[in-house]
């Protein structure tokens, strides 16, 4: 007789990303650097058809990734296969599922569909990840059935200011939230627009209740450790490693380093002779266009 | 431990691979187990210090680069081949496996050691990945509870084919679809064979400790003389930091609904 079984609960999409803590997941866009990332220890990948350095620099509408590509990559390794979403496309994201992707990327890197609604991520078997920059945010997207959250940053910037800023915002918020009295989490809840039932569950667990990792404008080992250090989970990179001198040396030290991001001597080691990383943005320039800004 | 033991056992040490993947969930499981203390284990040092070893679910081909970055392959080869017992969930199935169908192209590094051949996405992909409950083997039931056990497949490997003299602990029956697909009636989940032990799915998340237990069984049965604990466990390396490394607290543990915790 065939065992009863259950896909798509939520201790199943949540433990993938289980699976992928203390990893890096890397940005591609042809099988080639799939096989790269591979390679290099990359826990998972994120197929897309433009690295957003790429969209930044390219402008226009930046729409989920052409099915051909997202399959040719699913063919190309072994590992698990992200692809992107824009906030709000329920289609793309049955697209995406259709496809037997592993992990949805609701991403503000692509142009959002729509400025008010995410997608209604429990009508899903597959897992989705969703970007914040603050914790009622964070708690929004998984009210929504994320079972993943990214901090936003900055995408193709190359800069790890805003990852930084998302990471402590979040962690700030629950280090508060710890030392509050029960009674005050209504007003709590309230203000940061998130269900009370998750600030509850936040206080108790003294973090998110699902996988958390870094992203936006990650491009050195040293960043990758210091997200780490400030308590994340693990790290996505996009533009940091296809936008730079040496990307299979690079992808290979960030992996190391996301291991080892305790230990200055092996980041020391790691660091050494990566070749040119990507040329930054200052976010602070005139008209830097923020995608972390696109979506509430 | 069997209940109603008169003297308390003796303190054991077992390590955690820490390379990436779930190891501070099989940590949390581990530390429910009387006398047991648990050390994370990402260089050489560590691993000697151990009187046994989980290698945790996660990816295979990180974990086989990271350790070979650091020369770890070799002493992992050896840790198992000394006698000190190994248990792999999932993508440690795959590194204990003599044999894999379905790797990266070229291949990738694994221990070997238990005479299995696996196929490493055997179920598919995410959406593919399921749950389900499975009867237990005896050094499982041993340990009390229920004559099942939830057991979760994460884009799991499977056991296509087992060696002589290997121990069959869990067997999936197939769905018709799956029977369809792969032209078998069921697979081999569960395997052990002398100090090496490997589950296709992941005991470290769920509540139920008897996998564990029935490692650390494992471990006491064959750490001898020394009792499981040569010398002290080396200091973490924070010390070079100058601050403390902010720790995520652990991920609760869910069942199948919606943010629905189950208590440890």
């Amino acid at each position: 007789m065939a065992s009863e079984k259950s896909s798509g609960t939520f201790a199943v999409k949540v433990g993938l990303a289980q699976m992928l803590k203390g990893g890096v997941i890397m940005d591609v866009t042809t099988a080639e650097e799939a096989r790269i990332a591979e390679e290099a220890g990359a826990v998972a990948v994120m197929a897309l058809e433009r690295v957003p350095a790429d969209i930044r620099r390219d402008g226009g509408v930046a729409r989920m990734s052409d099915p051909t590509m997202i399959k040719a990559i699913k063919a190309a390794v072994t590992i698990p296969v992200m692809a992107k979403a824009r906030i709000g496309h329920f289609v793309e994201a049955q697209i995406l599922e259709a496809l037997g992707v592993d992990y949805i990327d609701e991403s503000e890197v692509l142009t959002p569909a729509d400025e008010i609604h995410h997608i209604n991520k429990h009508n899903f078997k597959v897992p989705f990840v969703c970007g914040c920059r603050d914790l009622g945010e964070a708690l929004r997207r998984i009210a929504e059935g994320a079972a993943m959250i990214r901090t936003k940053g900055e995408a193709g910037t190359g800069n790890v200011v805003e990852a930084v800023r998302h990471c402590r915002a979040v962690m700030g918020a629950i280090r508060q939230l710890q030392t509050m009295d029960d009674d005050e989490l209504y007003v709590y809840a309230k203000e940061i627009r998130a269900p009370v039932e998750l600030v509850r569950q936040v206080k108790t667990l003294g973090r998110l209740p699902v996988v958390n990792f870094a992203a936006g404008g990650v491009a050195t080992p040293a960043d990758a450790a210091l997200m780490m250090q400030l308590g994340m989970d693990g790290v996505f990179v996009g533009s940091g490693i296809f936008k730079s001198g040496d990307p299979a040396s690079r992808a290979r030290a960030i992996v190391q380093a996301v291991t080892h991001y305790n230990n200055p001597a092996v980041l020391a080691e790691v660091s050494s002779n990566l070749g040119e990383p990507m040329v930054g943005i200052d976010i602070r320039e005139k008209g830097f266009n923020s995608y972390a800004q696109r979506s509430e | 431990m069997a209940t109603g033991d008169a003297t308390p056992a003796p303190r054991i040490r077992v390590g955690v691979l820490a390379l990436q993947g779930s190891f501070r969930e099989h940590m949390t499981l581990l530390q429910k187990v009387p006398g047991v203390e648990v050390v994370e284990v990402r260089t050489k040092d560590e691993l000697e210090s151990v009187a046994g070893l989980i290698i945790p679910g996660g990816e295979s081909t990180t974990m086989a680069l990271v350790a070979e970055r650091w020369g770890l392959i070799p002493e992992l080869r050896s840790f198992a081949k000394a006698g000190k017992p190994v248990w792999g969930t999932c993508a440690g199935m795959i590194f204990l496996a003599e044999g894999a169908e379905g790797q990266k192209e070229g291949g990738q590094t694994l221990l070997g050691g238990l005479d299995i051949t696996v196929s490493r996405n055997f179920f598919g992909a995410q959406i593919n990945s399921f749950e389900t409950r499975l009867p237990a083997p005896e050094c499982v039931k041993s340990h009390g509870s229920t004559d099942d056990f939830r057991a979760v497949f994460i884009r799991a490997p499977a056991v296509l084919a087992a060696g002589p003299g290997v121990e069959v602990l869990a067997e999936y029956a197939l769905t018709p679809e799956e029977r369809a697909k792969h032209g078998r009636d069921k697979v081999i989940v569960g395997v052990r064979k002398g100090v090496l032990m490997a589950t296709a799915f992941h005991p470290e998340l769920t509540t139920d400790i008897r996998w564990h237990q029935a490692f650390v069984d494992m471990v006491r049965a064959h750490a001898g003389e020394a009792g499981g604990v040569p010398g002290k466990a080396p200091p973490p390396l924070y010390e070079n930091l100058g601050r403390l490394p902010n720790r995520p607290p652990d991920m609760p543990i869910y069942g199948q609904e919606f943010l629905k915790r189950e208590d440890l």
